[in-house]
């Protein structure tokens, strides 16, 4: 098999889903750091969202075994701790796909621009944690369903 | 090579803080007031235990024995651990366990930030990271305190009685020893006793809006950062956390 090439691969960890939040992908998510050929060896290089997020593990054992599947046979995961993961990484591609999710994207004023639901901009929080250590926990006081936000940091 | 030990030290020290107070913390899972605690207590938890996965992960690496972090979280006994008092003590009520996150989160804040020009990348690396999610904790425990404080009669008699029960363990993060010298002058990380104005500061704005009394006396219990002289409850904790692969060595997933 001829070498993929990175830009092919990129493609490839963009169908692999967050294993917490499926709609959006590992690249969406800004995890994915770098992908490079060193010879016959593939290197993916992903930073972790939070420090301890229990879904570090799954991910990485995700994108193995999707590159696996296409063929990669000499794969070596990187992890990179520095520079730290920002939610300023989130494609926008996944911005869109997070609010027609129901999740409210990362906004730098520190809460949800409005609900993800109908759109208010009346919202109130009801949790700095949420389902999951990237997200919070608010709620519409318009049409009163409660919603995550997908905290910025 | 005395550096080379001080420095291990010193990531003991920040690894066993945030293993122990994880653990403690993570006591509470299941069992928090209402279920929106219950979650924000379990996030913090993890975090902190991801952090305690990075300081020991280097302790080891520094130490280059074979260990792995979690040799460091499971195979030591007490006098080895190397956290402050203040971490291990029990959680008591939800208000005692607020107020002891408030109060090491408060150092944690500062500690993190001034290691995040750590003159050691590796060091630097895992402030940047962990401070984010630190920030997120004093955001919470601060405003969480301003809550209870600021609250009914009963939840401020509560808060002002985990204050003074856990204020003589805030002098210990201040104290400073050989090892902190060693790191301060080869400019790997502070020395705590400089800390200390920054940190009277940020405490005395939120437990003043809390509506709460600092205690007068600055008797410290000291102890834990030395490995000295633990307080019994750490045994204990030890005994919880480390059951399972003492006995049953190698067990894995
Ligand atoms: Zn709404």
């Amino acid at each position: 098999m001829a070498q993929p090439s990175t830009d092919q691969v990129w493609d490839w960890l963009d169908a692999v889903p967050d294993p917490e939040i499926p709609v959006i992908s590992v690249v969406d998510l800004g995890i994915v750091r770098d992908v490079a050929w060193a010879g016959d060896t593939l290197t993916v290089t992903v930073t972790p969202t939070y420090s301890g997020c229990p879904a570090t593990s799954v991910i990485a054992m995700d994108i193995e075994t999707a590159l696996r599947d296409h063929g990669v046979r000499q794969l070596e995961l990187k992890t990179q701790i520095a520079p730290a993961w920002t939610t300023d990484w989130l494609s926008t591609k996944g911005r869109k796909k997070l609010e027609e999710y129901g999740i409210a994207p990362p906004n730098p004023a520190g809460g949800p621009k409005h609900c993800p639901r109908c759109g208010s901009a009346s919202v109130e929080k009801v949790s700095q944690f949420g389902s999951t250590p990237c997200k919070a926990h608010w709620r519409c006081t318009d049409c009163l369903e409660p919603f995550d936000y997908f905290k910025c940091i | 090579m005395a550096d080379r030990d001080a420095f291990q030290q010193f990531l003991l020290r920040m690894g066993d803080n945030t293993l122990v107070l994880g653990h403690r913390v993570s006591e509470w899972c299941g069992h928090a007031p209402v279920l929106e605690e219950d979650i924000a207590l379990a996030n913090t938890a993890l975090d902190l235990i991801g952090q305690t996965q990075m300081w020991l992960g280097l302790a080891a690496e520094v130490q280059s024995e074979g260990k792995s972090a979690d040799d460091l979280a499971f195979l030591r006994d007490v006098w080895d651990f190397r956290n402050v008092l203040l971490v291990e003590m029990p959680n008591g009520d939800f208000g005692q366990t607020i107020m002891r996150q408030f109060l090491f989160d408060a150092w944690h804040s500062i500690m993190l930030t001034r290691l995040r020009s750590s003159s050691d990348a590796r060091v630097a690396a895992i402030a940047e990271k962990a401070s984010k999610e630190v920030t997120y904790h004093l955001e919470r425990s601060g405003d969480t305190v301003v809550g209870l404080g600021d609250g009914t009669e009963e939840s401020h008699q509560r808060m002002q009685a985990a204050l003074e029960y856990l204020w003589p363990y805030v002098g210990e993060m201040f104290a400073s020893d050989a090892v902190d010298a060693a790191m301060a002058s080869e400019g790997i990380a502070p020395d705590p006793a400089s800390m200390r104005a920054d940190y009277d500061d940020l405490i005395g704005r939120i437990l003043s809006a809390a509506t709460l009394t600092l205690p007068d006396a600055r008797f410290a219990r000291k102890g834990g950062r030395d490995g000295r002289m633990h307080t019994e409850h750490l045994g204990h904790l030890l005994t919880q956390m480390q059951w399972l692969p003492r006995a049953y060595p190698g067990a894995s997933w």
